[in-house]
Protein backbone atom coordinates (compact mmCIF):
# COMPACT_ATOMS: atom_id res chain seq x y z
CA UNK A 1 0.00 0.00 0.00
CA UNK A 2 1.17 3.41 -0.67
CA UNK A 3 1.24 5.05 2.79
CA UNK A 4 2.63 8.47 2.03
CA UNK A 5 -0.91 10.13 1.77
CA UNK A 6 -1.78 8.53 5.19
CA UNK A 7 -1.47 10.86 8.09
CA UNK A 8 0.30 10.14 11.48
CA UNK A 9 -0.16 10.67 15.24
CA UNK A 10 2.70 10.37 18.00
CA UNK A 11 0.85 7.50 19.42
CA UNK A 12 1.23 5.43 16.45
CA UNK A 13 -2.31 5.79 14.87
CA UNK A 14 -2.40 6.27 11.25
CA UNK A 15 -5.28 8.08 9.54
CA UNK A 16 -6.25 7.79 5.75
CA UNK A 17 -9.06 10.68 4.86
CA UNK A 18 -11.25 10.83 2.51
CA UNK A 19 -13.39 14.25 2.50
CA UNK A 20 -13.81 14.56 6.07
CA UNK A 21 -14.02 10.75 6.42
CA UNK A 22 -10.88 9.59 8.82
CA UNK A 23 -9.95 5.54 8.50
CA UNK A 24 -8.08 5.28 11.58
CA UNK A 25 -5.38 2.21 12.60
CA UNK A 26 -2.08 1.40 13.59
CA UNK A 27 0.91 1.95 11.68
CA UNK A 28 3.34 -0.95 10.94
CA UNK A 29 6.25 0.15 13.80
CA UNK A 30 3.41 -0.06 16.13
CA UNK A 31 2.22 -3.37 15.43
CA UNK A 32 6.19 -4.65 15.64
CA UNK A 33 5.92 -3.13 19.02
CA UNK A 34 3.16 -4.53 20.64
CA UNK A 35 3.49 -7.76 18.91
CA UNK A 36 0.56 -10.42 17.93
CA UNK A 37 -2.79 -8.69 18.81
CA UNK A 38 -4.92 -11.72 20.42
CA UNK A 39 -7.93 -9.22 20.96
CA UNK A 40 -9.37 -5.90 20.21
CA UNK A 41 -11.81 -4.00 21.86
CA UNK A 42 -13.36 -1.55 19.31
CA UNK A 43 -15.65 1.57 19.43
CA UNK A 44 -19.26 1.87 19.22
CA UNK A 45 -20.94 3.61 16.47
CA UNK A 46 -22.08 6.62 16.97
CA UNK A 47 -19.56 7.19 20.05
CA UNK A 48 -18.17 10.62 19.93
CA UNK A 49 -15.03 11.44 20.92
CA UNK A 50 -12.23 14.13 21.05
CA UNK A 51 -8.89 14.13 19.53
CA UNK A 52 -6.21 12.34 21.80
CA UNK A 53 -9.09 10.76 23.61
CA UNK A 54 -8.94 6.81 23.89
CA UNK A 55 -11.12 4.89 21.47
CA UNK A 56 -10.51 1.32 21.80
CA UNK A 57 -7.96 -0.93 23.30
CA UNK A 58 -5.37 -3.13 21.35
CA UNK A 59 -4.69 -6.36 23.51
CA UNK A 60 -1.27 -8.45 22.72
CA UNK A 61 0.42 -11.07 24.22
CA UNK A 62 2.32 -8.18 25.69
CA UNK A 63 0.03 -5.75 27.16
CA UNK A 64 -3.33 -3.58 26.59
CA UNK A 65 -2.96 -0.72 24.88
CA UNK A 66 -5.13 2.32 24.19
CA UNK A 67 -5.57 3.35 20.88
CA UNK A 68 -6.47 7.31 20.68
CA UNK A 69 -9.11 8.72 18.45
CA UNK A 70 -6.47 10.93 15.62
CA UNK A 71 -9.03 13.82 15.29
CA UNK A 72 -12.26 14.47 16.80
CA UNK A 73 -15.43 13.30 15.76
CA UNK A 74 -18.02 10.59 15.81
CA UNK A 75 -17.55 6.85 15.25
CA UNK A 76 -19.09 5.92 12.12
CA UNK A 77 -18.16 2.38 10.90
CA UNK A 78 -15.69 -0.12 12.72
CA UNK A 79 -13.50 -2.90 11.41
CA UNK A 80 -16.02 -6.32 12.33
CA UNK A 81 -13.46 -8.59 10.54
CA UNK A 82 -11.11 -7.92 13.56
CA UNK A 83 -13.44 -9.66 16.28
CA UNK A 84 -12.98 -12.72 14.51
CA UNK A 85 -9.46 -12.28 12.81
CA UNK A 86 -7.80 -10.06 15.79
CA UNK A 87 -4.35 -10.65 13.88
CA UNK A 88 -5.30 -8.84 10.45
CA UNK A 89 -3.72 -5.90 12.53
CA UNK A 90 -0.07 -7.24 13.02
CA UNK A 91 -0.45 -9.00 9.06
CA UNK A 92 -2.19 -5.84 7.38
CA UNK A 93 -1.72 -2.93 9.89
CA UNK A 94 -2.75 -0.15 7.35
CA UNK A 95 -5.04 -1.95 5.03
CA UNK A 96 -7.36 -5.17 6.26
CA UNK A 97 -6.38 -4.72 9.66
CA UNK A 98 -7.61 -1.23 9.90
CA UNK A 99 -9.88 -0.27 13.34
CA UNK A 100 -12.33 2.25 13.00
CA UNK A 101 -14.33 4.88 10.73
CA UNK A 102 -14.92 8.69 11.90
CA UNK A 103 -16.69 11.54 10.39
CA UNK A 104 -14.06 14.32 11.72
CA UNK A 105 -15.49 17.34 12.96
CA UNK A 106 -12.52 19.77 12.11
CA UNK A 107 -10.47 19.44 9.43
CA UNK A 108 -7.88 21.62 10.81
CA UNK A 109 -7.16 19.18 13.25
CA UNK A 110 -6.29 16.95 10.43
CA UNK A 111 -4.22 19.12 8.79
CA UNK A 112 -1.74 19.45 11.66
CA UNK A 113 -1.35 15.61 12.12
CA UNK A 114 2.06 14.10 11.01
CA UNK A 115 3.35 13.58 7.15
CA UNK A 116 5.02 10.01 6.21
CA UNK A 117 8.29 12.12 6.28
CA UNK A 118 7.93 13.41 9.83
CA UNK A 119 6.24 10.36 11.44
CA UNK A 120 9.13 8.17 9.80
CA UNK A 121 11.58 10.41 11.70
CA UNK A 122 10.04 10.52 14.86
CA UNK A 123 9.19 7.00 15.60
CA UNK A 124 13.08 6.59 14.93
CA UNK A 125 13.72 9.11 17.73
CA UNK A 126 14.57 7.16 21.46
CA UNK A 127 11.58 7.65 23.54
CA UNK A 128 12.04 8.50 26.96
CA UNK B 1 8.93 4.35 33.04
CA UNK B 2 12.96 3.36 32.89
CA UNK B 3 15.14 6.49 34.60
CA UNK B 4 18.78 7.18 33.09
CA UNK B 5 20.34 6.19 36.24
CA UNK B 6 18.45 2.32 35.63
CA UNK B 7 20.22 2.73 32.04
CA UNK B 8 23.75 2.99 33.18
CA UNK B 9 23.46 0.24 35.36
CA UNK B 10 21.34 -2.12 32.77
CA UNK B 11 23.42 -5.25 32.47
CA UNK B 12 23.79 -7.33 29.65
CA UNK B 13 24.73 -10.77 29.21
CA UNK B 14 27.00 -12.62 27.02
CA UNK B 15 24.47 -13.45 24.51
CA UNK B 16 23.72 -9.45 24.02
CA UNK B 17 24.91 -9.17 20.51
CA UNK B 18 24.00 -12.11 19.24
CA UNK B 19 20.51 -11.07 20.31
CA UNK B 20 20.71 -8.24 18.30
CA UNK B 21 21.75 -9.88 15.46
CA UNK B 22 18.87 -12.01 15.29
CA UNK B 23 16.99 -8.72 15.52
CA UNK B 24 15.41 -9.60 19.50
CA UNK B 25 13.34 -6.58 20.71
CA UNK B 26 15.31 -5.55 23.74
CA UNK B 27 13.78 -4.89 27.09
CA UNK B 28 15.08 -4.32 30.36
CA UNK B 29 14.42 -7.52 33.04
CA UNK B 30 15.03 -7.25 36.58
CA UNK B 31 18.44 -4.81 35.27
CA UNK B 32 18.88 -6.68 32.37
CA UNK B 33 18.82 -6.60 28.74
CA UNK B 34 17.58 -9.57 27.52
CA UNK B 35 15.32 -10.31 24.05
CA UNK B 36 11.20 -10.03 25.18
CA UNK B 37 10.82 -12.11 21.45
CA UNK B 38 12.75 -12.20 18.05
CA UNK B 39 10.03 -12.62 15.39
CA UNK B 40 6.68 -13.48 17.68
CA UNK B 41 5.77 -14.30 20.80
CA UNK B 42 2.63 -16.92 19.91
CA UNK B 43 4.81 -18.17 17.36
CA UNK B 44 7.73 -19.00 19.76
CA UNK B 45 5.55 -20.07 22.29
CA UNK B 46 4.28 -22.66 19.93
CA UNK B 47 7.98 -24.12 18.92
CA UNK B 48 8.56 -24.72 22.10
CA UNK B 49 5.45 -27.05 22.52
CA UNK B 50 5.99 -28.96 19.58
CA UNK B 51 9.61 -28.47 18.69
CA UNK B 52 12.85 -27.07 20.30
CA UNK B 53 13.40 -23.80 21.96
CA UNK B 54 16.47 -22.40 23.28
CA UNK B 55 16.36 -19.39 25.49
CA UNK B 56 18.86 -16.95 27.12
CA UNK B 57 18.30 -16.84 30.74
CA UNK B 58 21.56 -15.80 32.08
CA UNK B 59 19.77 -12.90 33.93
CA UNK B 60 19.32 -15.95 36.53
CA UNK B 61 21.40 -15.38 40.32
CA UNK B 62 24.05 -18.59 41.13
CA UNK B 63 25.14 -18.34 44.50
CA UNK B 64 27.35 -21.11 45.87
CA UNK B 65 26.68 -22.15 49.30
CA UNK B 66 29.70 -24.74 50.70
CA UNK B 67 31.84 -25.29 53.58
CA UNK B 68 31.33 -27.54 56.63
CA UNK B 69 27.58 -27.16 58.15
CA UNK B 70 26.34 -26.10 54.57
CA UNK B 71 23.90 -28.58 54.59
CA UNK B 72 22.55 -27.86 58.28
CA UNK B 73 22.74 -24.10 57.50
CA UNK B 74 20.23 -24.71 54.09
CA UNK B 75 18.10 -26.69 55.82
CA UNK B 76 17.89 -24.67 58.63
CA UNK B 77 17.04 -21.42 56.44
CA UNK B 78 14.97 -22.99 53.76
CA UNK B 79 11.41 -24.49 54.04
CA UNK B 80 12.27 -27.56 51.93
CA UNK B 81 14.11 -30.31 53.20
CA UNK B 82 16.99 -31.11 51.80
CA UNK B 83 17.10 -34.48 52.78
CA UNK B 84 15.41 -35.44 49.50
CA UNK B 85 18.53 -34.22 48.17
CA UNK B 86 21.97 -36.41 47.06
CA UNK B 87 24.55 -35.48 44.67
CA UNK B 88 23.85 -34.60 41.37
CA UNK B 89 19.89 -33.79 42.50
CA UNK B 90 18.07 -30.50 42.59
CA UNK B 91 14.90 -29.49 44.82
CA UNK B 92 13.07 -26.31 44.53
CA UNK B 93 12.54 -24.38 47.73
CA UNK B 94 10.97 -21.32 48.83
CA UNK B 95 13.33 -19.01 50.82
CA UNK B 96 10.81 -17.39 53.75
CA UNK B 97 11.64 -14.36 56.52
CA UNK B 98 10.76 -14.94 60.21
CA UNK B 99 7.11 -14.15 59.79
CA UNK B 100 6.76 -16.93 56.95
CA UNK B 101 6.44 -14.50 53.93
CA UNK B 102 8.51 -15.77 50.46
CA UNK B 103 11.47 -13.49 50.08
CA UNK B 104 12.79 -15.81 47.08
CA UNK B 105 12.44 -19.33 45.63
CA UNK B 106 15.40 -21.18 44.95
CA UNK B 107 16.22 -24.45 42.81
CA UNK B 108 18.90 -26.14 45.27
CA UNK B 109 21.88 -28.07 43.02
CA UNK B 110 23.58 -30.69 45.47
CA UNK B 111 26.72 -30.32 44.26
CA UNK B 112 28.33 -32.84 46.73
CA UNK B 113 28.61 -33.37 50.69
CA UNK B 114 28.38 -29.70 52.26
CA UNK B 115 28.63 -27.85 48.77
CA UNK B 116 25.46 -26.69 46.94
CA UNK B 117 24.43 -23.98 44.20
CA UNK B 118 21.04 -21.77 44.57
CA UNK B 119 20.01 -21.26 41.27
CA UNK B 120 17.46 -18.06 41.62
CA UNK B 121 15.70 -15.28 40.75
CA UNK B 122 17.41 -12.17 39.24
CA UNK B 123 15.81 -9.35 40.68
CA UNK B 124 17.03 -10.49 44.14
CA UNK B 125 20.36 -11.48 44.13
CA UNK B 126 21.44 -9.53 46.68
CA UNK B 127 18.72 -9.49 49.44
CA UNK B 128 18.66 -13.56 49.37
CA UNK B 129 22.73 -12.86 49.83
CA UNK B 130 21.92 -10.87 52.86
CA UNK B 131 19.19 -13.24 54.23
CA UNK B 132 21.30 -16.02 53.66
CA UNK B 133 24.28 -14.45 55.04
CA UNK B 134 22.34 -13.24 58.28
CA UNK B 135 22.08 -17.20 59.46
CA UNK B 136 25.61 -18.51 58.00
CA UNK B 137 27.81 -20.07 60.14
CA UNK B 138 31.13 -18.61 59.69
CA UNK B 139 32.79 -22.01 58.08
CA UNK B 140 29.81 -21.78 55.45
CA UNK B 141 31.00 -19.97 52.83
CA UNK B 142 28.63 -17.74 50.33
CA UNK B 143 29.51 -16.97 46.82
CA UNK B 144 27.39 -14.75 44.33
CA UNK B 145 28.57 -16.65 41.14
CA UNK B 146 25.86 -14.39 38.79
CA UNK B 147 28.12 -12.16 37.27
CA UNK B 148 30.24 -15.16 35.60
CA UNK B 149 27.37 -18.04 35.24
CA UNK B 150 26.22 -17.81 31.73
CA UNK B 151 22.17 -19.81 31.52
CA UNK B 152 21.24 -21.12 28.53
CA UNK B 153 17.68 -23.10 28.42
CA UNK B 154 16.63 -25.36 26.00
CA UNK B 155 12.82 -26.29 26.12
CA UNK B 156 10.79 -28.51 24.11
CA UNK B 157 10.34 -32.34 23.26
CA UNK B 158 13.05 -32.10 20.41
CA UNK B 159 15.39 -31.08 23.08
CA UNK B 160 17.25 -34.47 24.15
CA UNK B 161 17.94 -35.74 20.91
CA UNK B 162 19.34 -32.13 19.35
CA UNK B 163 21.24 -31.97 22.39
CA UNK B 164 22.69 -35.19 22.00
CA UNK B 165 23.23 -35.03 18.28
CA UNK B 166 24.78 -31.36 18.96
CA UNK B 167 26.95 -31.56 21.86
CA UNK B 168 27.09 -35.41 22.47
CA UNK B 169 25.86 -35.41 26.05
CA UNK B 170 24.48 -38.40 27.38
CA UNK B 171 21.15 -37.47 28.36
CA UNK B 172 18.55 -40.09 28.00
CA UNK B 173 19.27 -41.68 31.68
CA UNK B 174 19.48 -38.22 32.83
CA UNK B 175 15.98 -38.02 34.97
CA UNK B 176 14.13 -34.85 36.02
CA UNK B 177 15.63 -32.59 37.90
CA UNK B 178 18.73 -33.87 37.90
CA UNK B 179 22.18 -32.79 36.95
CA UNK B 180 25.29 -33.34 35.94
CA UNK B 181 29.11 -31.97 34.56
CA UNK B 182 30.20 -32.33 30.65
CA UNK B 183 32.04 -30.98 28.68
CA UNK B 184 32.61 -28.60 25.62
CA UNK B 185 35.63 -27.73 23.51
CA UNK B 186 37.14 -28.77 26.56
CA UNK B 187 35.50 -26.96 29.14
CA UNK B 188 33.16 -27.92 31.97
CA UNK B 189 29.40 -26.96 31.96
CA UNK B 190 26.63 -27.99 33.94
CA UNK B 191 23.49 -29.03 32.38
CA UNK B 192 20.60 -30.37 34.24
CA UNK B 193 17.29 -31.35 33.38
CA UNK B 194 15.26 -28.62 34.49
CA UNK B 195 12.58 -25.82 32.89
CA UNK B 196 9.86 -23.28 33.61
CA UNK B 197 7.95 -24.18 30.44
CA UNK B 198 6.28 -27.23 31.09
CA UNK B 199 8.09 -28.98 28.48
CA UNK B 200 10.80 -31.65 28.85
CA UNK B 201 14.09 -29.50 28.60
CA UNK B 202 17.15 -28.77 29.73
CA UNK B 203 19.28 -26.02 31.41
CA UNK B 204 22.90 -25.33 30.73
CA UNK B 205 25.10 -23.63 32.87
CA UNK B 206 28.62 -22.20 31.90
CA UNK B 207 31.34 -19.35 32.19
CA UNK B 208 30.51 -16.39 30.72
CA UNK B 209 33.44 -17.10 27.64
CA UNK B 210 31.03 -20.72 27.20
CA UNK B 211 28.07 -19.34 26.76
CA UNK B 212 28.45 -18.05 23.32
CA UNK B 213 29.70 -20.73 21.55
CA UNK B 214 27.43 -23.29 23.06
CA UNK B 215 24.52 -20.59 21.77
CA UNK B 216 25.87 -21.05 18.62
CA UNK B 217 26.27 -24.49 18.08
CA UNK B 218 22.66 -24.57 19.32
CA UNK B 219 21.65 -22.33 16.40
CA UNK B 220 23.36 -24.45 13.70
CA UNK B 221 20.00 -26.66 14.12
CA UNK B 222 17.99 -23.45 13.20
CA UNK B 223 14.80 -24.02 10.79
CA UNK B 224 12.48 -26.81 10.96
CA UNK B 225 12.79 -29.69 13.04
CA UNK B 226 15.14 -27.94 14.92
CA UNK B 227 15.72 -24.89 17.62
CA UNK B 228 14.54 -21.25 17.16
CA UNK B 229 15.83 -18.67 19.72
CA UNK B 230 12.81 -18.00 21.75
CA UNK B 231 12.32 -14.58 24.06
CA UNK B 232 11.46 -13.73 27.50
CA UNK B 233 7.66 -13.10 26.30
CA UNK B 234 7.04 -16.77 25.59
CA UNK B 235 8.63 -17.78 28.35
CA UNK B 236 5.83 -15.90 30.40
CA UNK B 237 3.66 -17.26 28.35
CA UNK B 238 4.71 -20.94 28.52
CA UNK B 239 5.27 -21.10 32.94
CA UNK B 240 1.84 -19.22 33.41
CA UNK B 241 0.61 -22.68 30.98
CA UNK B 242 2.44 -24.52 33.06
CA UNK B 243 0.94 -23.32 36.13
CA UNK B 244 4.36 -22.27 37.45
CA UNK B 245 4.37 -19.16 39.59
CA UNK B 246 6.55 -15.74 39.18
CA UNK B 247 8.19 -14.21 41.79
CA UNK B 248 7.99 -10.71 41.70
CA UNK B 249 4.21 -11.26 40.14
CA UNK B 250 2.67 -14.48 41.77
CA UNK B 251 5.07 -14.14 44.81
CA UNK B 252 6.80 -11.67 47.16
CA UNK B 253 7.00 -10.89 50.30
CA UNK B 254 3.70 -10.02 51.32
CA UNK B 255 2.58 -13.90 50.75
CA UNK B 256 3.74 -17.08 52.63
CA UNK B 257 4.44 -19.96 50.74
CA UNK B 258 1.04 -21.93 51.96
CA UNK B 259 -0.78 -18.86 50.31
CA UNK B 260 0.63 -18.82 47.20
CA UNK B 261 0.13 -22.93 46.72
CA UNK B 262 3.59 -24.05 47.69
CA UNK B 263 2.85 -25.97 50.87
CA UNK B 264 4.20 -28.66 48.95
CA UNK B 265 8.21 -27.25 49.72
CA UNK B 266 7.20 -26.44 53.34
CA UNK B 267 8.54 -29.48 55.15
CA UNK B 268 7.03 -28.95 58.53
CA UNK B 269 8.14 -32.30 59.83
CA UNK B 270 12.05 -32.07 58.99
CA UNK B 271 14.12 -31.97 61.99
CA UNK B 272 15.36 -28.86 63.47
CA UNK B 273 12.65 -26.68 62.31
CA UNK B 274 13.34 -23.66 59.64
CA UNK B 275 12.94 -19.82 59.33
CA UNK B 276 9.64 -19.00 59.37
CA UNK B 277 8.37 -22.26 60.87
CA UNK B 278 6.42 -20.85 63.73
CA UNK B 279 4.33 -18.50 61.49
CA UNK B 280 3.78 -21.08 59.20
CA UNK B 281 2.51 -23.57 61.17
CA UNK B 282 0.07 -21.20 62.59
CA UNK B 283 -1.30 -20.39 59.60
CA UNK B 284 -1.59 -24.56 58.23
CA UNK B 285 -3.57 -24.91 61.50
CA UNK B 286 -6.20 -21.89 60.80
CA UNK B 287 -5.94 -22.51 57.17
CA UNK B 288 -5.04 -19.36 54.83
CA UNK B 289 -7.39 -16.37 54.09
CA UNK B 290 -6.37 -16.60 50.40
CA UNK B 291 -5.14 -18.53 48.13
CA UNK B 292 -3.55 -18.27 44.69
CA UNK B 293 -5.81 -19.88 41.74
CA UNK B 294 -5.82 -20.42 38.49
CA UNK B 295 -8.58 -18.79 36.42
CA UNK B 296 -10.37 -19.08 32.90
CA UNK B 297 -11.63 -15.71 31.29
CA UNK B 298 -14.98 -17.00 29.42
CA UNK B 299 -14.82 -13.96 26.85
CA UNK B 300 -12.38 -12.08 25.14
CA UNK B 301 -10.71 -9.55 26.82
CA UNK B 302 -7.15 -10.37 29.17
CA UNK B 303 -7.26 -9.90 32.40
CA UNK B 304 -4.17 -8.54 33.64
CA UNK B 305 -1.88 -8.07 36.56
CA UNK B 306 -3.52 -6.27 39.72
CA UNK B 307 -6.92 -6.09 38.03
CA UNK B 308 -9.52 -7.18 40.55
CA UNK B 309 -11.42 -10.24 41.65
CA UNK B 310 -14.88 -9.83 41.96
CA UNK B 311 -17.73 -12.00 43.45
CA UNK B 312 -21.35 -10.94 43.08
CA UNK B 313 -20.37 -7.42 43.36
CA UNK B 314 -17.49 -7.89 46.50
CA UNK B 315 -14.11 -7.61 45.52
CA UNK B 316 -12.48 -11.03 46.70
CA UNK B 317 -8.89 -10.67 45.39
CA UNK B 318 -6.91 -9.27 42.50
CA UNK B 319 -5.07 -11.15 39.06
CA UNK B 320 -1.11 -11.64 39.82
CA UNK B 321 -0.31 -12.78 35.77
CA UNK B 322 -2.61 -12.87 33.06
CA UNK B 323 -2.21 -13.89 29.19
CA UNK B 324 -3.45 -14.64 26.07
CA UNK B 325 -2.90 -18.80 26.61
CA UNK B 326 -1.58 -19.74 23.37
CA UNK B 327 -1.87 -23.31 23.61
CA UNK B 328 -5.11 -23.01 26.04
CA UNK B 329 -6.36 -20.64 22.98
CA UNK B 330 -8.11 -18.67 26.01
CA UNK B 331 -7.31 -16.19 28.53
CA UNK B 332 -5.89 -17.08 31.66
CA UNK B 333 -4.27 -16.24 35.09
CA UNK B 334 -3.37 -16.43 38.21
CA UNK B 335 -4.50 -14.60 41.06
CA UNK B 336 -5.13 -14.66 44.72
CA UNK B 337 -9.04 -15.02 46.23
CA UNK B 338 -10.41 -14.99 49.48
CA UNK B 339 -10.92 -18.25 51.05
CA UNK B 340 -14.12 -19.81 49.86
CA UNK B 341 -13.76 -19.13 46.67
CA UNK B 342 -10.48 -21.44 45.78
CA UNK B 343 -12.63 -24.32 44.45
CA UNK B 344 -12.17 -25.47 40.36
CA UNK B 345 -15.56 -24.23 38.68
CA UNK B 346 -16.25 -21.23 41.10
CA UNK B 347 -17.86 -18.71 38.48
CA UNK B 348 -15.84 -15.49 39.03
CA UNK B 349 -16.18 -11.94 37.64
CA UNK B 350 -12.76 -9.57 36.70
CA UNK B 351 -12.44 -5.69 36.08
CA UNK B 352 -11.26 -5.41 32.83
CA UNK B 353 -11.21 -1.79 31.14
CA UNK B 354 -14.41 -0.82 33.60
CA UNK B 355 -16.36 -3.95 33.19
CA UNK B 356 -17.16 -7.09 34.41
CA UNK B 357 -15.78 -10.26 32.98
CA UNK B 358 -17.08 -13.45 33.56
CA UNK B 359 -14.29 -16.11 34.57
CA UNK B 360 -14.15 -19.28 35.85
CA UNK B 361 -11.55 -21.02 38.35
CA UNK B 362 -9.87 -23.76 37.47
CA UNK B 363 -6.92 -26.50 38.13
CA UNK B 364 -3.54 -25.09 36.96
CA UNK B 365 -1.52 -26.35 34.85
CA UNK B 366 -3.36 -25.14 32.44
CA UNK B 367 -1.65 -27.62 29.94
CA UNK B 368 -0.80 -30.94 30.84
CA UNK B 369 3.01 -31.16 32.09
CA UNK B 370 5.63 -32.74 29.53
CA UNK B 371 8.32 -33.42 32.19
CA UNK B 372 10.22 -36.57 32.27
Amino acid sequence: MDTSKLRYTETHEWVSLNGNLARVGITDHAQREISDVVFVELPKPGALLKQKQSAMIVESVKAAFDIYAPVSGKIVKINEELGKRPELVNQSPCEEGWLFEMECSDLKEANGLLTEEQYQKFKTQPTH
Amino acid sequence: MTSIQEIHSIKKTPLYDRHLSLHGKMADFAGWLLPVYYTSILEEHRWVRRSCGVFDVSHLGEIRVSGAGAFRFLQYRLTNDLDKLEDGRILYSPLCDEMGFVLDEFLVYQAGKDDYYLVVNAANVERDCEALRRYAPDAVTLQDESGRTACVAVQGPLSEGLLERLFGFRLKDLGYYRFKEERYRGEPLWISRTGYTGEDGFEIFSPHSLAGPVWDRLMEAKGEEGVRPVGLGARNTLRLEAGNVLYGEDLDETVTPLEAGLGWAVSFSKEGGFVGRDMLILQKERGTSRRLVGFRVLEKPVAREHYAIHKEGRKIGKVTSGSYGPTVGANIGLGYVEKGFEAPGTPIEIEIHGRFVKAEVVKTPFVPLKHR
